[in-house]
């Protein structure tokens, strides 16, 4: 078995609001193993967001982490002081974010930005700092990186920003990469490019990375394991296949189903809107907008049933006594390629 | 088939340069022409900087445009001089933007943004009357009534979209150039949103210029998809031909790139990389519209229309 190197469990997050404490996490559990992509898909407000923040220390003010450990080999991040997580933050774990805009110092020479962890995190004198520099900025495919590393960042585009982004966050070679939607302002061609950039990037450098993303494409591409949350928790896990062929919580059946494929003729929307974390409902938080609701749903959390070894989801439409259903048509033809698949035996283990 | 329907927009030779006579001259749109017929949905999809927006805008006359025409419903919209007669226009055609934060006034209740159309035009004759207008389309979009007296930030994004579809429609109007109005949205709801375009247009007849960057998303709701890259229109057609029959490289490329909810299908892609200098104009042998199969258009020189040709006889075996 691959070597864990990050162990979340039973992390529960409140945001201090005038309103009230707005339950963001509610007891969220997931692990990642070295080498690794985990995708933690799901909507605004599902909590993704705020769970890597917690994961880099990065939680606003008003936030409260009200329970759980984040152990990171066999430190708890959360018993962290500001000091050591600034040890940590760029050299161990680092973190890409969603605006190659606004991410960048529009005041600093972009070698002066990837040589900065390096002179800082290893000590490094300034001028090998900057040939360090040089060379991931080779790695992550800009052209003419003599030259270029004396500009600002104004003086990029979008994508080739994201790609000094990525550079920056990898220039310490960390063991673990956030990637917090990196490719949500781009257009699909660069997207692309800068997906494929870093799968090369983590081969190369042996990183795992923690995929955040509500784009179900996107996962599919790049994830080895994909957690889907909703209303702060985590509803189902699984490798990717588990999760696209095999799916088994409503909500991520209505995921994959509100999505257009190049060949879909009917779009089937999941009703409503998210429940309010300011008081969550009680019981399966999907309930409310899911046509498989049963009246447990509402009255009773569903546990984690487990599908394999490693998928698992939270319905009680997995419960031994509950009725069977039949999901929608998308996802009918999704688990009949599963079936094949795992008769097969090329299920992605 | 849709030669027989009626053409509702014709967009000829259209061209919007910014700056022009400076040095930074920027050739927004240059030189694209396309028609939308009734009741059809027209996708227009392209990267950022391509001209898509730009092309929207100068439609609905937000900019004048430098060279072209623009006949709406028989009239051509650059030569309404007087204000009734852009008064006029602008009740057949309106518009729904992308982002539903910037494009609702926060200091507006609901109903009076929605009713804005309804008093500009005098739609209503009483007091009663307006607010029974706007109930009627707020139920529509799929709003509570009793919502009308609230103000934009008391509704979350979708609700923000649906309440710009109502005001879109206060003015009963024929053409609707939705620029971007889900990207802004979440998955979950972005299906509702099209969906509910979807159903708006069968109930009402409504013709819609669709603009986007998510193709899987244009090729959803679209009848006919016009592909824009560095200002220029490359390719059209139905959305069937466009998508599985792309004749331009570009489109080729860009469908490619489009990431797609099935990891089988993602770990056999191949992204298609596209070189634009095939898009350069030589003096010699300029390029426009040429038809390869009945409608679907791609942008060529005559020595080019062949090889066309030949690629969309290739798609046939």
């Amino acid at each position: 078995m691959a070597e864990r190197i990050l162990d979340v469990k039973n992390l529960e997050i409140n945001f201090h609001t005038y309103a009230g404490d707005v339950k963001a996490i509610r007891d969220v559990s997931f692990h990642l193993d070295k080498g690794e992509t985990l995708a933690i898909v799901g909507e605004s407000g599902s909590g993704k967001s705020v769970t890597t923040k917690s994961l880099m220390g990065l939680l606003a003010n008003n936030a409260e982490v009200v329970g759980g450990s984040i152990m990171y080999h066999d430190q708890d991040i959360l018993k962290k002081s500001e000091k050591e997580m600034q040890n940590i933050r760029g050299k161990d774990i680092a973190m890409i974010f969603q605006d190659p805009m606004t991410s960048l110092d529009p005041t600093m020479k972009i070698g002066q930005q990837i040589a900065e962890p390096l002179m800082k995190h290893k000590k490094m004198e300034k001028k090998k700092a900057w040939a360090q520099a040089l060379d991931i900025l080779k790695l992550v495919g800009i052209v003419d990186p003599e030259k270029r590393i004396n500009e600002y960042p104004h003086q990029f585009s979008g994508g080739m920003r994201q790609r000094i982004v990525i550079a920056i966050a990898l220039v310490c070679y960390p063991e673990i990469l956030i990637a917090d939607e990196p490719t949500t302002a781009l257009d699909v061609t660069i997207q692309a490019q800068i997906l494929d950039l870093m799968k090369e990037l983590q081969s190369k450098i042996e990183t795992s990375i923690i995929f955040i993303t509500h784009d179900l494409g996107v996962v599919a591409g790049m994830a080895d394991r994909v957690a889907v949350m909703y209303a702060g928790k985590i509803v189902e896990y699984g490798t990717v296949d588990e999760i696209f062929y095999n799916p088994q919580h409503p909500y991520t059946w209505g995921l994959l189903n509100s999505m257009p494929t190049l060949s879909s003729t009917l779009l089937e929307a999941i009703p409503g809107t998210p429940p309010d974390l300011l008081d969550p409902p009680k019981g399966d938080a999907f309930a409310a907008r899911s046509a498989y609701a049963m009246k447990i749903d509402v009255e009773k959390e569903p546990p984690f049933f487990k599908v394999s070894d490693t998928h698992y989801a939270a319905t009680w439409l997995l419960h031994p006594d509950a009725p069977k259903v039949t999901p929608p048509t998308e996802i009918v033809r999704r688990q009949k390629l599963f079936a094949k698949m795992s008769a097969n035996k090329s299920v992605k283990a | 088939m849709s030669e027989k329907k009626k053409k509702l927009l014709e967009v000829k030779h259209l061209k919007q340069y910014f700056n022009v006579g400076k040095s930074d001259l920027v050739k927004a749109v240059d030189d694209v022409s396309f028609d939308i017929y009734e009741g059809e949905t027209f996708g227009l999809v392209g990267e950022s900087g391509s001209g898509k927006t730009t092309t929207g805008r100068s439609i609905i006359h937000l900019y004048e445009p430098t060279d072209g025409e623009i006949i709406f419903d028989g009239q051509d919209i650059n030569k309404l001089k007087t204000k009734q007669e852009m008064h006029a226009f602008r009740r057949e055609m309106q518009m729904i933007f992308q982002d539903p934060y910037a494009s609702l006034n926060p200091r507006m209740k609901i109903k009076d943004i929605v009713a804005e159309g309804i008093d500009i035009h005098h739609l209503a004759k009483s007091d009663a009357e307006r607010s029974k207008m706007v109930e009627d389309l707020l139920e529509i979009v799929g709003l509570n009534k009793d919502h009308s007296s609230r103000y934009p930030h008391e509704f979350s994004g979708g609700q923000r979209q649906r309440i710009g579809i109502a005001r879109a429609l206060a003015v009963q109007p024929k053409f609707i150039i939705a620029d971007e109005p889900i990207s802004a949205l979440d998955v979950s709801i972005q299906a509702q949103v099209v969906n509910l375009l979807k159903d708006l247009q069968k109930e009402q007849g409504l013709t819609y210029l669709f603009i986007a960057h998510d193709l899987s998303m244009v090729k959803y709701i679209s009848d006919r998809i016009g592909v824009m890259h560095y200002g220029k229109l490359l390719e059209v057609g139905t959305s069937d031909d466009v998508y599985t029959k792309p004749l331009h490289d570009y489109t080729a490329s860009l469908i490619s790139a489009v990431p797609v909810p099935d990891p089988e299908f993602e770990r056999n892609r191949k992204q298609i990389v596209y070189d634009p200098a095939q898009e350069t104009d030589t003096e010699n042998k300029p390029r426009k519209m040429h038809e390869i199969t009945p409608g679907h258009f791609v942008r060529c020189s005559e020595d080019e229309v062949a090889k066309y040709k030949e690629r969309a006889a290739s798609y046939e075996k």
